[in-house]
């Protein structure tokens, strides 16, 4: 279909015509253009979205005590509930075994740590051993806390890269004592996160932190794995756990500021839901923008046709047949819209290639891009539409009659 | 070469019917150089258009080289024109944006014929109308009888049975109609045959034959 003869007389029209070809083309390149970027900032919501979840476990339930707004079994509102290591114990019977747990008791936060001569301010943060799943971080010198570290409150930390570096410099940190504002702790682990500011930090063990910082058996949080249990399987883990507690406490199930439970899975799947409403929304949005292209194009082309009725006429009166001026207007059509297309497809690419250069990458955005299959897909929706906006300009140019065209306007 | 007998062609004009030819019948051999005559609105062109398959007619027979020529689909009526047939127009319907040799050549692309080969045949053709030097210049910046020299070239380059002209010197001052004139008694003396639609009794007396058409008939020859 496309040999060099029908490329020539391709040319010699579209270089008859350029502003009106470059117009036309325009409107091609600028829907793909912004079909490409709108897709590559989508994908960029979606990757630092992703990126986000990705510091925990996206699967996983946090249960935080609270106060009671409800009247209930004769207690009135305004009780405060607190976490102890009961409710832990009560929870890992009930549901433990394949889900992991943990739990912590901040006495809280700053702290001072030093070592030899160097100190910094880091977080403390006290643990049960099933943490490092929760937290996805992972440890990369030594080992986590375990079950005998919180049964013996032995006074051992694990440390964050970051705070390997700042304190103990070139320095093995295992086996090293770290000073906590006067207590000592034993480095036996080094760990690293992909949460950013989830590396700035020591755990110990909840214990140990609950006996040194006067925490009595208080817990703060009860933060647990939901396993492979899906958007279903979590809420009613969910809602098991807050029946548990408000059985043993005396509040009304339906109280939701007694106890807060929540469910990061429900929260992982309504963002990626949101995502994929924001992708079908782009996708759309992309879509009526090339159409509107398209139309451009079928327009001009019908125009062109309406303004070469006399060239096409002289065509068929020295022996063009009707397939050839339809092969002649489609491939035209198709050669427009596919060259614009992939113009359009280039400079979305590039722009898309900068604003990954120049944007640092946050908690919401990062990595925009676009994949080859949407890149083919574009190709392949390009030379379709090419050829419909051809098609019905192309249908009225064959049915022109060469007399009609001849005759002296 | 040509026959056509009781020929009969109307146009529908709104409600009524307009009846432009009445019963043609008209014997061209091949050879020869006719011209068709008659005032405007007698049918001389409508005429032309169906001996050059631009137009089809509603009864009667039409014979061009022993082909009945009816009821053709238009890719049939196209092969037919680009075959036997060559036209020269009053208003030379050049394509603009090709030069003359393009110009020349366009009917042989639709023969398939390779561009080297039929730029070099339409340089051919344009020598023969004198216009080799101006194998590169658009069609606007030549003459009108350049233009119509062009046109002829182009018409000439299929090697047609027929050549058929409708008011071919109609846009042209006396001089380059008589250069135009003179250039298709050459190609009739090389044995095509020449149709030539005019008003212009100049033109009509360098032709063998007169064929006068008044509302829809031959009147005489």
């Amino acid at each position: 279909m496309f040999d060099k003869e029908v490329w020539y007389e391709i040319l010699a029209t579209v270089r008859a015509n350029r502003l009106r070809t470059f117009l036309t083309a325009f409107s091609v390149a600028w829907g793909i253009f912004i079909l490409i970027v709108l897709l590559g900032a989508g994908k960029g919501l979606r990757n630092g979205t992703e990126y986000q979840f990705q510091s925990d476990a996206v699967n996983s339930i946090w249960i935080n005590g609270g106060e009671t707004s409800m009247t209930y079994g004769g207690f009135q509102p305004g009780r405060i509930i607190q976490l102890t290591n009961e409710d832990f114990s009560l929870i890992r019977r009930k549901k433990g075994k394949d889900y992991q747990i943990t739990a912590s008791y901040d006495g809280r936060s700053m702290r001072t740590l030093s070592y030899k001569q160097e100190a910094g301010a880091f977080t403390v943060r006290s643990c049960m051993p099933d943490h490092n799943y929760l937290e996805n971080c992972k440890v990369v010198a030594g080992r986590f806390i375990n079950d005998l570290d919180i049964s013996g409150f032995r006074k051992v930390c694990v440390i964050g890269e970051p705070v390997r570096d700042a304190i103990f410099k070139k320095e093995n940190p295992i086996g090293n004592c770290l000073n906590v504002e006067g207590i000592q702790f034993k480095v036996i682990g080094v760990f690293t996160d992909q949460g950013r500011g989830d590396n700035d930090r020591i755990y110990i063990p909840v214990s140990t932190a609950q006996r040194t910082y006067n925490g009595q058996n208080h817990l703060n949080v009860i933060w647990m794995s939901t396993g492979n249990e899906g958007v279903e399987g979590s809420e009613a883990m969910a809602k098991d756990i807050r029946h548990l507690l408000a059985k043993k406490y005396n509040f009304d199930p339906a109280d939701e500021s007694a106890v807060n439970v929540w469910n990061n899975t429900i929260e992982y799947v309504r963002i990626m839901n949101m995502l994929n409403g924001i992708k079908i929304f782009i996708w759309i949005i992309g879509i009526g923008t090339l159409i509107a292209g398209i139309v451009g194009v079928s327009n001009i082309m019908m125009i062109a046709v309406k303004e070469r009725t006399n060239e096409i006429g002289v065509r068929k009166a020295i022996g063009a047949p009707p397939s050839s001026i339809v092969s002649m207007i489609l491939q035209e059509s198709i050669m427009i819209t596919a060259i614009a297309g992939f113009v359009g497809l280039f400079f979305g690419t590039v722009v898309l290639e900068v604003a990954k250069k120049l944007m640092p990458p946050s908690d919401f955005f990062r990595n925009p891009e676009v994949d080859v299959s949407v890149a083919i897909w574009s190709v392949i929706v390009l030379i379709i539409s090419g050829a419909l906006a051809g098609l019905f300009p192309a249908i009225r140019a064959a049915r022109i009659q060469p007399v009609v065209a001849l005759r002296d306007e | 070469m040509i026959s056509l007998t009781n020929v009969h062609k109307s146009y529908r004009m709104g409600n009524g019917a307009m009846h432009v030819l009445k019963g043609i019948d008209l014997s061209i051999d091949a050879g020869e150089m006719v011209a068709i005559m008659g005032s405007s609105g007698s049918g001389k062109s409508t005429l032309l258009n169906i001996l050059g398959i631009l137009d089809e007619y509603d009864s009667g027979d039409y014979r061009l080289n022993d082909t009945l020529i009816k009821y053709l689909n238009p890719t049939k009526s196209a092969y037919f024109r680009n075959q036997f047939l060559g036209f020269v127009f009053q208003s030379f319907n050049l394509l603009s944006f090709k030069n003359a040799v393009e110009n020349v050549a366009l009917p042989l692309y639709y023969q398939n014929v390779s561009r080297k080969e039929r730029n070099k045949l339409a340089l051919e053709y344009l020598d023969r109308v004198g216009l080799k030097d101006w194998a590169n210049h658009s069609p606007n910046e030549m003459s009108g009888g350049q233009k119509q020299r062009v046109a002829i070239a182009r018409a000439l380059i299929t090697k047609p049975k027929v050549i058929l002209a409708d008011e071919p010197t109609g846009a042209l001052d006396s001089g380059t109609t008589l250069e135009v004139m003179d250039l298709l008694t050459d190609i009739h003396k090389q044995g095509v045959t020449v149709i030539i639609v005019t008003h212009e009794p100049d033109v009509a007396t360098r032709t063998q034959r007169v064929i006068r058409i008044k509302d829809g008939l031959i009147v005489q020859e």
